[in-house]
């Protein structure tokens, strides 16, 4: 399934945790291991330029996709494979993927300036050298992201919320990655900022030709950021399609329940199918379909059978047993 | 057995807030946390409280649930509960006035429980503190209540603590206990923010139907335009301490008159249409100590003119709602 035009493939990728109570509580209480599987047989791909946005609600495994694509955690089964990077690289390898992470006050390191936060990528990948190059090439980075050079002396603290995933970004973006993994970039921003910062985000991405994995459960901002979008329940992809035709047409049951219940500005007050129920824990998945016992259509197969993956009418796929067959 | 509330009043003002601003004092001089802040929340209405981090929305819940952090003050204005005025209230008056009068929701429903009681002993508390009722009869409203919430299972899971519930079902609890004093109305700061998209959708469903069936008037303070246009019946939005446009939610949100709500507006990915870039409001929010003379918005709307580094707008009435901005009041050079 290579393919020249793809940045990243993930293929059948599954990560378990092991959440067993310590071995004297186990022999003890003669209970046995418990698993949690995070993550189960998720497989993408994403083109070169492109964006694909992971969707879902808390618990569904998207962070943990995000965290096993820039390799914090290794894959329990699968394969992750990128594209040969074009450039020659320095000294270490850098990792393919950057990542933005969600909490700009939490990811920035408040004892550390500005500048050598920024800057730390570039040492240790040996991309650049010479100190006056580095605070050139850090300046530079720094213009990119909407701030000024001078905030290269200034700490952490002396910066908004907004302005500090500013700096991270300016910090993914230091090793020169071409694939960006943004784990819910703007949840922890206001509205305006929001804004502020999903703009820089697509002008960085026409200039330096990103890519981007964008995970989130805002559907409203997945629908501006996204060429594609992945929706997760529990672990699995249970559709995928291009932005328009999800949103056009969604076919698993759980998609469209999820699209009816976003707030949305433009209709206010607007008559709303609910989604019944909570997600079930991954500890103790349901048999058969995960989402079968919310899903306003399950049928007696639903309980039985986990569904296949299959080809999704209009493109894309969708693991339902009553979509509509192509 | 059934239960008993006040019967829906049309005309009876839940909340009526005239003129309030709330300082701090501080060694550098006193800062101006709220100011001339107006509004009224009539019985069984939501109304939205929406704005960004540090506009006051928050605060104006606190100050009328009488819990402003010392050295936080009322320096003026006045708050009316049901009729009743509040703001010069001593705290052991305004202790028996909170969970009677008016209720409160909070973001964090894990918090806001008591780990060590079971919801049942914390429900049964709350229903004996505001009525005189025996211990088997507040039992049996307790379980009424989480009935209402749509709790399952209500008679057993009474006994359950807060740690066996989910995040969804124990926000319910604490809109059970909101509504345990039967309160002519609830503020509720943010309770949706820590819940997932298809729990809040269900959250904010019953406490729109809640209300409507109480006759309890809503303060919902939230930063999440979302929340306001599936909630609200009429939007109130802040800026840097002061109420800035007032209005039913359509009108607002749809044909906002400030610059400010219009760039709020615009900076919202919208689900309806993809747009290629999201307006965006330069700059942020100032901060207490450093509001701009005239109108505080002035350095970051594009339509100033000079007349609003002047003069500060005040809330003049426009269509259905009211607006602070001179633009639509005498011109802005």
């Amino acid at each position: 399934m290579r393919s020249a035009n793809n940045a990243l493939e993930v293929d059948q990728l599954s990560r378990i945790f092991d959440v067993s109570a310590p071995w004297l509580n186990r022999v003890i209480d003669r209970k046995p291991k418990r698993y949690l599987r995070a993550v189960q047989d998720v497989t993408f791909t994403v083109e070169k330029g492109k964006c694909l946005a992971l969707v879902g609600e808390s618990g569904c495994g998207k962070s943990t996709v995000a965290r096993l694509v820039t390799g914090l955690y290794a894959p329990s089964e699968g394969a992750i494979l990128f594209a040969p990077a074009d450039k020659g690289r320095g000294r270490g390898k850098p990792m393919e993927a950057q990542m933005i992470f969600q909490d700009p006050h939490a990811s920035l390191n408040p004892r550390w300036r500005v500048g050598d936060i920024i800057a730390e990528p570039i040492r240790e990948f040996g991309l650049r050298s010479g100190a006056d190059v580095i605070e050139a090439r850090v300046a530079e980075l720094l213009r990119t992201v909407g701030l000024s050079a001078d905030d290269a002396k200034r700490y952490p603290h002396e910066f908004s919320g907004g302005q500090r995933q500013r700096i991270s970004i300016a910090r993914a973006l230091a090793s020169e990655p071409e694939f960006l993994v943004c784990d819910e970039p703007t949840s922890a921003l206001d509205v305006s900022v929001q804004a502020q910062i999903l703009n820089l985000m697509r002008r960085l991405q026409d200039e330096l030709g990103l890519t981007y994995l964008f995970i989130s459960h805002n559907l409203a901002v997945v629908r501006h950021m996204a060429d594609r979008i992945a929706v997760m329940y529990l672990g699995r992809i249970v559709e995928e399609a291009d932005t328009e035709a999800l949103f056009a047409d969604p076919q698993h049951p759980y998609t469209r329940l999820l699209l009816q219940t976003i707030p949305d500005v433009a209709a206010p007050n607007r008559d709303r199918e609910l989604m019944g129920g909570e997600p079930p824990s991954p500890l103790d998945p349901p048999k058969g379909c995960a989402f079968h016992p919310r899903c306003p259509m399950a049928t007696d197969i639903c309980s039985k059978a986990a569904p296949e993956v299959r080809v999704r009418k209009g493109g894309g796929l969708v693991a339902c047993h009553l979509a509509p067959a192509v | 057995m059934s239960i008993c509330y006040h019967p829906p009043a049309s005309d009876a003002l839940a909340l009526d807030v005239r003129g309030l601003s709330v300082e701090f004092p501080t060694r550098k001089g006193v800062l101006t946390a709220l100011s001339d802040v107006s509004l009224t929340i009539r019985r069984g209405e939501i109304l939205g409280v929406v704005g960004e981090s540090g506009a006051g929305k928050s605060m104006t819940g606190m100050a009328v649930l009488g819990l402003l952090e010392p050295p936080g003050r009322v320096a003026s204005g006045e708050i009316r509960i049901g009729g009743k005025r509040t703001d010069n209230l001593g705290e052991a008056e305004m202790a028996s006035i909170r969970g009677s009068m008016v209720g409160a929701i909070f973001q964090d429903p894990l918090t806001s429980l008591n780990p060590l009681f079971s919801v049942g002993q914390q429900l049964i508390e709350t229903v004996r503190l505001h009525s005189s009722r025996s211990r088997t009869e507040a039992r049996a409203q307790a379980i009424a209540l989480l009935k209402q919430v749509g709790i399952p299972g209500a008679d057993e899971r009474i006994d359950h603590y807060p740690h066996q519930f989910s995040g969804g079902m124990r926000q319910r609890v604490v809109i059970a206990l909101a509504l345990a004093g039967n309160p002519q109305l609830i503020i509720a700061d943010e309770p949706t923010t820590a819940l997932d998209v298809s729990i809040q959708a269900q959250i904010t469903a019953l406490l729109r139907k809640l209300c409507r069936e109480h006759g309890t008037g809503v303060m919902l303070v939230t930063h999440d335009m979302g929340v306001i246009a599936e909630t609200a019946d009429r939007v109130a939005v802040m800026y840097a301490g002061r109420v800035i446009e007032i209005g039913p939610v359509e009108e607002v949100l749809s044909r906002p008159k400030h610059p400010y709500t219009r760039g709020l507006m615009g900076s919202i990915p919208a689900l309806g249409a993809r747009v290629e870039r999201l307006a965006q409001i330069d700059g942020a929010m100032p901060r207490l100590n450093a509001i701009p003379t005239g109108c505080a918005f002035n350095p970051r709307c594009l339509e100033a003119g000079s007349r609003c580094r002047q003069v500060r707008p005040v809330m003049v009435v426009e269509g259905q709602g009211s607006v602070a901005c001179l633009v639509h009041d005498g011109g802005v050079q």
